[in-house]
């Protein structure tokens, strides 16, 4: 007993020693889950506190009728920031934080894949949120609406600064949603614990599977469409110009391309939580495991086909609308079986009316009558009558705190003693959660009638005479009651925090691995990694936290001063690889602070200054990985348990590598959607066909077949095993990639030159997006292939050592296949549609 | 079949139940109907309303039971939660609500049928213009003021002129957007004489609530009598170059 003590202590004190960030200011360079996880969430918290004094000062204007405590400029402004704050900055942010810090600790592994983005995405966020906070306190907030429809918010509507912010402040923050989406898929892929096949992961990592796959899908043509709404207001490129050929709703649909599996996005990692906790309360293994997995598969492809259920009324063909009718009707049947699920599992059970169940209570209470009212306006002749009224204000608050603020309260009181290793010592949960509770269903179940009563959204008073002065009283009553409960959680997480006594390891009796650690977990989370051989490795063998610590499981030593955890096969969970991660440093601050000169430029419209800043954040992101590897091959090494693996840069399987083809995905769906917009404006915009077309040019089009052929055939050289060993081939076909865009980089730079004007006519606009695009993408190429060149040339790069290779090679094929698409579309278009 | 949705449509039935709240005689009401549109709507939301307390009520009273007894569905097989509940009961109220739904939503589409009167409608940054043909078949407008009369159905034809609006008259029908380079149409009909209160439903900007207007409906002989009071469009209509 003493050896396996003193052995755990010795581990511990040489795991910590490399592990551990730095104290003071070194804090800024922390790179650590856990560390990066708790900011996310309390920023967020931050930002929710913000948004709710927002909704506080809504209420406050509508509590009596003609109200002068707000303008209608001030209140434009608050509604349009209540709601940006809420989306952005609060829920998605949130879970990020939780799923970073969890989703390590339940997989078995000692930090996320990529922990050096992780902060990067974390300073992302809290930049461009700030960018957005700034702008309200100046008064220059953006007063479009959250959704910021054109021409609204075009510049000719709103010509001031105040929606370049929201577009700006908002792409900038996404780029953490986008990392965080990246790193979640690959540390879910890669990084478990081995014999963690896929159908023995936690529920919550597969609730988090799916979300992040979403957000890879959901968030570019949000990003394409802030980008184009930009273009269009900084450079008078018309997009969504009517007169020009754009139209308005081409950003409906972009938007809610994006916005309806947003909704999605902030429920399932709440519902993972519910998957989560709700079976150690009923202390009862869940019901239906494998149909949970379907059904939030399926509801993540459903997601994406009903975007058009947020524009029932913008005149619709009418079958199209009994399409999107059904299939949101159809949404209905992975949340029944979710919800029946979670039920069955508490019939089944032994409930225990804890206070993490009673907000999972709240939750089933609040959800489902949001559910319910979701079925109504799926019915479209319904949906034409409360569209735009506060029914839908009712409707989405029910679906959005009931399916994501409930459920997050029941983490936040099932998880505190893990993060802080602390018990209560009196609780005020319980009146909190009545407060809370009691508010919300004052506020917004009396506001289903104030909807039909015909009040519509986003007014900011209304007349004595509306027959709306009880219902919007009671309502303002009930959200202050709301708000005093959220003060008392606050109070309440506070005092646990700073005054709790110290917490029993596993307090709720749980069978997930993140009850493995110590509590609060270590730097490292694992001593040593995990075996696990069922979906309750907690309750298969008791003695595994002690086991752990003391060093009985894999990887538990430390070798040569490095990070080191354990990577698998997808699908089986067999162990593959050992994956080295980075530790503490501060350039992902200072890529960050330079992303943000690029953002703030681009908002001032220094373009000089952001064009500077975006080759530096180019510069600096490459410096990340520069001197980063092994100089030799190192060949299978010792793993623990006596098995032995590859280390992560000898596979092709690493997590790097497969980062990139999800970063492509999204790329290409950004591609896609910008295609989609082309395509979108000839079928449906006013003023087509265009005035002029563009002439085909032989010699450019020679130029960008030739050079893109040329990057194709490079980077498939690059990477034969015969090239890889020889020093001087390795060179010479990364050049060649290089060589092939330079190429197509001069055939695009001829076709925009001789393009007319791309200000007169959104069909010249989008050419000329899409050209720059690809030409852009043809750019980077070049970077990466010197970059490879460069790795070869530092001695980074043998036949077994070739990730930086691979990883360029994936993005020439893929800009290669995008350049000659784009030159189809191009030329092809006018063809096929007969001008 | 007909009676039967009048009878849900009601005033003074809707009213019974609203009355628990306020009472629907709001000037905005969807509940307080006077055209056939909102007629139908309002009883698909009654039906809807009595359908979901149902459901709700159902599935709090599961959850009650098993805090109350705890234990009760230990032997219960999961399928019978999974597929009775995940899968058939969902199937069995959604089906018939579906087929109801697109059943009344179709008798709500504006039928090109050409007898129907027409009126072209414009929104701008703030307020509505209508133009009609009077009787001489000449274009006459007014603004923020739409005639019709009682008991004929209108087609009305809408676009904008800057950003996007939305045409909400809601004791006579659902609503439409407005938007610049499209047009919309919508049917309404008032089945009595009186004043129908409009609004903008779409948020366009500082003075969107003052962007109100007003549906009079009148009997033939007035309706003749005011159309003829109007005075003559510059232009005719909706502008060119928009996509229907």
């Amino acid at each position: 007993m003493t050896d396996t003590t003193t052995d755990a202590i010795r581990l511990h004190k040489q795991l910590d020693r490399i592990w551990r960030t730095p104290s003071g200011l070194g804090r800024l360079s922390a790179v650590n889950h856990s560390i990066i996880g708790r900011r996310f969430i309390i920023t967020a918290f931050v930002f929710f506190g913000i948004g709710g004094i927002l909704a506080m000062l809504i209420r406050a204007q509508l509590a009596t009728p003609r109200s002068a405590f707000l303008g209608p400029d001030v209140y434009n402004q608050v509604f349009t920031m209540h709601g940006t704050v809420m989306m952005f900055l609060f829920a998605i942010p949130l879970f990020e934080g939780l799923a970073m810090y969890l989703l390590p600790k339940m997989l078995g592994a000692r930090d996320m894949a990529f922990p050096r983005l992780s902060a990067y995405g974390y300073w992302c966020y809290l930049f461009g949120g700030s960018i957005l906070i700034v702008g309200l306190v100046l008064g220059l907030a953006p007063d479009s609406g959250w959704f910021m429809y054109t021409p609204l918010s075009s510049r000719t509507y709103t010509p001031g600064i105040n929606a370049d912010i929201w577009l700006i402040g908002i792409t900038f923050v996404e780029i953490s949603a986008l990392s965080a989406a990246i790193e979640t898929i690959v540390t879910i892929f890669k990084l478990r614990a081995p014999g963690m096949s896929l159908d023995k992961m936690p529920l919550f990592a597969w609730y988090l599977l799916v979300t992040a796959f979403m957000m890879l899908f959901g968030f570019p043509p949000l990003i394409v469409g802030s980008i184009l709404l930009e273009i269009e207001r900084a450079f008078d490129l018309p997009f969504f110009d009517p007169t020009r050929g754009g139209d308005p709703l081409l950003w409906q649909h972009l938007f809610w391309l994006f916005g309806h599996p947003e909704v999605y996005i902030i429920f399932l990692p709440a519902a993972g939580v519910v998957s989560t906790v709700l079976p150690v309360l009923a202390r009862r293994d869940i019901i239906g495991y494998l149909w949970i997995v379907v059904s939030i598969v399926a509801l993540a492809f459903l997601s994406f086909g009903l975007w058009v259920h947020h524009m029932f009324t913008v005149g619709i063909p009418h079958l199209a609308l009994a399409f999107f009718s059904a299939a949101s009707t159809a949404v209905a049947f992975p949340t029944a079986v979710q919800f029946f699920a979670w039920i069955g599992t508490l019939a089944a059970g032994r409930p225990q009316l804890k206070l993490p169940m009673m907000f999972l209570l709240g939750f089933f209470f609040v959800f489902a009558m949001g559910g319910l009212t979701g079925v109504m306006l799926a019915i479209v002749p319904f949906n034409w009558q409360v569209h735009d009224t506060h029914f839908v204000v009712a409707h989405l608050h029910y679906v959005l705190v009931g399916g994501f603020i409930f459920p997050m309260l029941a983490a936040a009181y099932y998880w505190l003693p893990h993060f802080t290793g602390r018990a209560p010592r009196i609780s005020l949960g319980v009146t909190a959660f009545w407060l809370i509770f009691i508010g919300f269903n004052v506020t917004f179940l009396i506001m289903h009638a104030t909807g039909l009563m015909g009040m519509p959204r986003r007014i900011y008073t209304y007349d004595a005479s509306s027959g709306w002065e009880w219902l919007n009283f009671i309502s303002s009553m009930g959200s202050f009651l709301m708000a005093i409960g959220f003060a008392l959680f606050t109070v309440d997480v506070v005092m646990q925090v700073t005054m709790g006594k110290r917490a029993s390891r596993n307090p709720w009796g749980a069978k997930t691995l993140e009850w493995a650690t110590a509590m609060p977990p270590p730097t490292y989370n694992f001593a040593s990694l995990p075996t696990v051989t069922s979906r309750t490795p907690l309750a298969d063998t008791r003695s595994m936290p002690s086991d752990l610590a003391s060093g009985h499981g894999y990887l538990g030593f430390v070798r040569d001063d490095r990070l080191e955890t354990l990577g698998v096969e997808i699908t089986s969970g067999r162990l593959e690889q050992v994956v080295r991660l980075p530790n503490s440093t501060f350039i992902p601050l200072y890529t960050a602070l330079v992303t943000g000169v690029f953002f703030v430029a681009l908002l001032l419209k220094f373009y000089l200054v952001a064009a500077a800043a975006f080759v530096a954040t180019v510069i600096m992101l490459l410096t990340w990985t520069r001197d980063w590897g092994d100089l030799a091959d190192r060949g299978v090494i010792a793993a623990g348990l006596g098995e032995k693996a590859p280390p992560h840069t000898e596979t092709s399987a690493a997590p790097s590598n497969w980062a990139m083809t999800l970063a492509l995905f999204a790329d290409a769906t950004a591609y896609s959607s910008l295609a989609f917009g082309m395509l979108f404006l000839w079928v449906v915009a006013p003023n087509w066909p265009p005035p002029t077309l563009i002439e085909p040019s032989l010699p450019a089009s020679l130029l960008i077949v030739i050079g893109l052929s040329a990057a194709w055939v490079g980077a498939s050289r690059s990477v034969a095993p015969a090239v890889l060993s020889d020093a001087r081939q390795r060179e010479l076909w990364p050049m060649v990639a290089a060589a092939g865009h330079l190429a197509s980089l001069a055939g695009f730079f001829m076709l925009m030159t001789a393009m007319p004007d791309p200000s007169r006519h959104a069909y010249l606009a989008a050419t000329f997006v899409l050209l720059a695009y690809v030409a852009l993408h043809a750019g980077l190429g070049v970077v990466f292939a010197g970059f490879g060149i460069v790795r070869s040339r530092g001695g980074y790069v043998s036949a077994a050592r070739a990730l930086d290779l691979r990883i360029g090679a994936q993005w020439h094929r893929y800009t290669a296949a995008i350049g000659l698409i784009a030159l189809l579309l191009v030329h092809g278009l006018p063809w096929v549609m007969g001008s | 079949m007909r009676e039967q949705a009048r009878w849900f449509a009601r005033p003074t039935i809707a009213c019974g139940v609203a009355a628990l709240l306020t009472g629907c005689s709001a000037p905005l009401s969807t509940l307080d109907t006077a055209g056939p549109a909102a007629a139908s709507i309002a009883s698909l939301w009654w039906v809807m309303l009595i359908g979901a307390s149902l459901i709700f009520i159902i599935v709090m009273a599961l959850l009650a039971l098993v805090f109350i007894r705890p234990g009760f569905g230990r032997r219960a097989p999961a399928s019978w939660w999974l597929v009775g509940g995940g899968l058939a009961f969902p199937a069995a109220v959604l089906t018939p609500l579906l087929i109801y739904a697109l059943w009344s939503g179709e008798r709500l589409y504006p039928i090109g049928d050409p007898a129907v009167a027409q009126v072209d409608v414009v929104a701008r940054q703030w307020e509505w213009s209508f133009t009609y043909n009077d009787a001489a078949g000449a274009p006459v407008r007014s603004v923020n003021t739409l005639h019709i009369q009682v008991g004929q159905p209108v087609r009305l034809n809408i676009t904008s002129a800057d950003v996007i609006h939305a045409f909400w008259v809601p004791r006579l029908a659902g609503k439409i957007d407005a938007i610049p380079g499209h047009i919309n149409a919508l049917q309404i009909k008032a089945d009595a004489p009186g004043i129908y209160r409009g609004v903008c439903a779409e948020f366009c900007g500082s003075a969107h609530l003052e962007m109100q207007f007003a549906v009079e409906a009148h009997t033939a002989d007035e309706f003749k009598a005011v159309l003829g009071s109007l005075p003559l469009a510059a232009t005719g209509g909706n502008a060119p170059g928009v996509r229907p």
